[in-house]
């Protein structure tokens, strides 16, 4: 991909696409291809996102889907939209031409100015603490994914895979076939409830055979798959060198007499994902909370979110996987189109894209109500158990603040006792933190409850030195590309 | 062709990397698994997230603090040292 001369300081484009993944590159093309001013912004050294991560080099061995990522790639170039990896964007602001997205690049300013902004910014592992997690070696199964396909690197030598959701059946089939012993696949849910929604079942077959193959491949790698199980603590102090394993009843509560050691250097875990939905929040887009407990972007049938001119397509406004998420960027981009310059899209390609939606938003409702994530994890922590990793606040503290000082809502608690006030600003606690409080507090979580810890006037951290330098307009942003 | 491996330093020792590897990864292909110790506790860190959201992994790069290793690209002779706390001990009263 190049970067066209078009991109100069001060340009201001009808549409600026957020994000490079599934979602983002659909929009960015779609857009870009019904002739709007498109440019395509996004925090990776290359396109793809996390569901196409890869290496330089690196064509697609072990991606699904990766022929829609080339032709996507392709169609990038082709339309001519602007590509600018290695941005962090830490604020959209609205002005009265449009939008202002701020940015750093290698910890520079760079500002982009567009008319419309489409929001694709997806999501990560959503993670529940356990007592360990903070061990060096407790990863995220997305991390353990990232460093195999994205630099080749297995995380460890004998690694347990535990949480919730179909997710945990690429990495450990990934694993298994880069040769790393998987000890087991801990599936704290059943799933067999899936087969209680046949209708989005059949319409999604192709994604039950993708499930059915990990299946296969762990199979004949001998890795246990084991359902309402999963790790409740991981043990060792400079690594880990072992974990807990326990059956869980309905609502993950340990069945008493259930727990056993295993053998492991490695605990790789996700519960669901966490969509990353500070730039809608920064907008003052409405939102809402989702079937899986995520706090997500309101979004309209052409994927507009409440504020004028703002569009959100893929797990920001919905976890719902890449082929969901495409779909959702490519209409999002073929209406910004048709908003910003009058381009009027196909109305049987349109057709076509909202009857697969809407296929793949039953398939994706169907996915929440077969993994729930019941609360009764919370009775796996001690007292001194972390919550926030980066301010280091326990279960303990939280608990205090709302018995001791009085808070009855996560932001209270953020104030009292810390959590979410450290340098991830919540990401990996908030929602943890917002389920104890709730439950402290006698009541179930609220979109507001989640916000109150989602919130992020600053995206990213960013120097005073790059805040002071202010917009790059006259600079050079040739970078790249 | 493949362009061929190379060097850097971590805490003083040689580590190997792969061209376009992140310092987390060449960090944990040899085996290491944390790099910074936290602001309170003192406890060690390393990889959580791998994809920049958590910032467990921050670490210390030819001098400078806060570096999220898993987004870092390693480079030929960088000198990768252990963080402590915030990085900026030079800086406390």
């Amino acid at each position: 991909m190049t970067t066209s001369p078009a991109e100069r300081p001060g340009t201001r484009y009808d549409i600026a696409v957020l994000g490079a993944g599934p979602a983002g590159l659909a929009a960015a093309v779609a857009a870009a291809g019904q002739g709007a001013g498109t440019v395509l912004i996004d925090a990776g050294a290359r396109p793809g996102g996390q569901y196409w991560r890869h290496r330089e080099g690196d064509e697609g061995a072990l991606h699904h889907g990766w022929g829609h990522f080339r032709r996507l790639r392709r169609g990038l170039s082709a339309h001519g939209a602007d590509y600018r990896p290695g941005h962090c964007v830490w604020h959209v602001e609205r002005t009265e031409a449009g939008f202002t997205v701020h940015a750093t690049r290698e910890g520079s300013p760079r500002t982009v100015r567009a008319k419309a902004v489409i929001v694709a910014t997806g999501a990560y592992d959503r993670q529940l603490p356990f007592p360990g997690w903070t061990t060096p070696g407790v990863f995220t199964a997305g991390a353990v994914q990232a460093l195999l396909k994205g630099h080749g690197v297995p995380a460890g030598r004998r690694i347990a895979v535990a949480g919730t959701g179909p997710f945990l059946l690429p990495v450990a089939a990934g694993l298994a076939e880069a040769g790393v012993r998987v000890v087991g696949v801990f599936e704290a849910g059943l799933p067999t409830a899936f087969g209680r929604h046949p209708l989005a079942t059949l319409r999604n077959l192709p994604k039950l055979a993708e499930g059915a193959g990990y299946l296969g491949t762990l199979l004949r790698h001998r890795v246990p798959y084991r359902t309402r199980t999963t790790v409740v603590a991981a043990h060792g102090t400079a690594t880990v060198t072992g974990a807990t394993v326990a059956r869980l009843d309905q609502r993950w509560r340990i069945v008493p007499g259930s727990t056993r050691e295993i053998d492991c250097d490695t605990v790789a875990v996700g519960y669901g994902f966490t969509p990353q939905t500070e730039i809608p929040l920064q907008l003052g887009c409405a939102m809402r909370r989702d079937a899986d407990g995520s706090l997500v972007a309101r979004v309209d049938a052409r994927q507009r979110a409440s504020v004028d001119g703002v569009y959100v397509a893929g797990e920001a406004c919905g976890v719902g996987g890449a082929q969901l998420s495409a779909v959702e960027g490519e209409l999002a981009g073929l209406h910004a189109a048709y908003a910003t310059t009058g381009s009027a899209p196909d109305r049987r390609r349109l057709a076509g894209l909202l009857r697969r939606r809407a296929a793949q938003r039953s398939f994706a409702a169907a996915l929440h109500r077969a993994y729930p994530v019941p609360d009764g994890w919370q009775t796996w922590l001690e007292r001194d158990t972390t919550v926030c990793r980066c301010e280091e606040v326990t279960a303990g503290a939280i608990r205090e603040a709302v018995d001791d000082l009085g808070a009855t809502d996560p932001r209270a608690v953020k104030l009292y006792a810390r959590p979410g006030m450290g340098l991830c600003q919540g990401r990996v606690c908030g929602y943890a933190t917002t389920c104890l409080v709730a439950r402290a507090t006698g009541r179930r979580p609220t979109a507001d409850d989640l916000r109150g810890m989602a919130t992020r006037p600053i995206a990213h951290p960013l120097t005073l030195g790059a805040l002071a330098a202010g917009d790059d307009s006259g600079g050079d942003d040739s970078g790249g590309g | 062709m493949t362009p061929p491996p190379f060097a850097f330093t971590f805490d003083g020792r040689l580590v190997r990397a792969e061209p376009g590897q992140s310092v987390a990864a060449a960090l944990i292909a040899a085996g290491h698994r944390s790099w910074r110790h936290t602001r309170a506790e003192g406890r060690p860190r390393g990889v959580f997230c791998g994809i920049g959201v958590c910032f467990d992994c921050l670490v210390t790069i030819n001098g400078t603090p806060n570096h999220r290793a898993c987004l870092a690209e390693v480079r030929p002779g960088d000198v990768v040292s252990t963080q402590e706390g915030a990085g900026r001990d030079d800086l406390a009263c």
